[in-house]
């Protein structure tokens, strides 16, 4: 850090500044989300319905994870997919407590 | 033909009682004949916020119940003829209120008055989505604070599709936004947004800014609305409000909390 740069500290962004403007993203997105359903639940219960065409999921190894920015949203869906262990221990009859 | 007005905000704690005993006492001062009526169902305040808390024998809900006539239940006011107080009931839940019977008291007192201040229980549940519903207008009072300025546009948002005018399709509910416990110390050090900020959030016509200000808590431990104190600069601020709420075109003024000079201030500590 040189003296000069001492004396050039960038000013900081204010509390209430930072207020007015999570306030203006996060009413953007809840004025839009009002005039619809909630969709989100749906949409899960739907996607988990084509996933178990294919594939066992449980419901509860389903994440939804929504980040609203100013910009752009993403919505990010995290499905955990039983593995290969899993599936082979299914497979193994009898089970492994009979085994011995 | 009285005017409607609900004073809403569904956050709680912003003022909306404090604000609508000034709200009425001022316009009842001002020769309007005016009744403020607590919504609140079990959490009855505005009674004691008017100072006839006990005066009260019946109240909102025996009248919608046929347990009383409407001219039982309201109190007038001793200071102001022209004021009177419709309070709500302490004992009953909220399921007592029903749209009916609102509408059945609401449309009695339209006759008799100029003014119906609906003060609004917090929430955006059946209390106050009734206390809005037959609403004219409304006095939205926010904090310059996030979580007050956003449930501000929550109920900005009901205003505009769950009120009689919205079903109706007629002219909405036209909205004031007051914005409450103002502090320009702490504005001006970038501490609290400012009126512009809240303003360019919530793109409603401003009614007043009223200070953060001792007066308030005062006028409250005395049962006594903070408009009748008109040195206060809460009072003042509230007593602007007023006339700009009877249409009137006053410049807006930024009060700021009172200050005491050096001598009041020395009185002040000798008393």
């Amino acid at each position: 850090m040189t003296l000069l740069s001492f004396f050039r500290r960038t000013p900081r962004v204010s509390s209430a500044q930072t207020a007015k403007e999570r306030l203006q993203i996060l009413l953007a997105h809840e004025r839009q989300d009002r005039s619809g359903p909630d969709y989100l639940p749906l949409l899960q219960k739907e996607i988990l319905e084509v996933i178990r065409k294919y594939i066992q999921v449980p419901g509860e190894k389903v994440e939804v994870k929504l980040q609203r920015g100013a910009e752009m949203s993403t919505l990010e869906i995290d499905i955990e997919l039983p593995g290969a262990q899993a599936l082979n221990s299914k497979r193994n009859i009898p089970s492994p407590a009979f085994a011995r | 033909m009285a005017k409607i007005i609900v004073v809403t905000s569904g956050k709680g704690g912003v003022g909306k009682t404090t604000s609508t005993a000034a709200l009425g006492a001022g316009l009842a001062m001002r020769g309007k004949k005016t009744v403020v009526i607590d919504f609140d169902v079990g959490l009855r305040n505005l009674d004691m916020i008017m100072g006839c808390e006990r005066r009260v024998v019946f109240d909102f809900i025996n009248v919608i119940q046929g347990e009383a006539k409407l001219h039982q239940a309201l109190i007038k006011d001793r200071r102001l003829e022209n004021l009177s107080i419709l309070p709500t009931s302490q004992t009953r839940d909220k399921d007592a209120l029903t749209r009916e019977g609102v509408e059945k008291v609401l449309n009695e007192l339209r006759n008799d008055f100029d003014y119906i201040i609906c003060d609004s229980p917090a929430g955006i549940e059946r209390g106050a989505h009734l206390a809005m519903y037959f609403a004219d207008e409304a006095v939205v009072v926010t904090n310059p604070e996030v979580s007050s300025v956003r449930d501000s546009d929550r109920v900005l948002g009901l205003l505009s599709s769950k009120t009689r005018r919205a079903e109706k399709g007629e002219e909405p509910v036209k909205p004031h936004l007051l914005l409450t416990r103002y502090d320009p110390a702490r504005v001006a050090k970038g501490d609290m947004m400012k009126v512009e900020d809240v303003l360019e959030i919530l793109s409603i016509p401003l009614l007043g800014i009223i200070p953060e200000s001792p007066t308030v808590l005062k006028a409250s431990n005395i049962g006594t609305p903070v408009v009748f104190d008109k040195t206060s600069n809460a009072g003042a601020a509230y007593a602007d409000a007023v006339s700009r709420l009877m249409g009137e075109q006053i410049e807006m003024r930024v009060l700021g909390p009172e200050r005491r000079g050096f001598l009041q201030r020395l009185l002040w500590r000798t008393a």
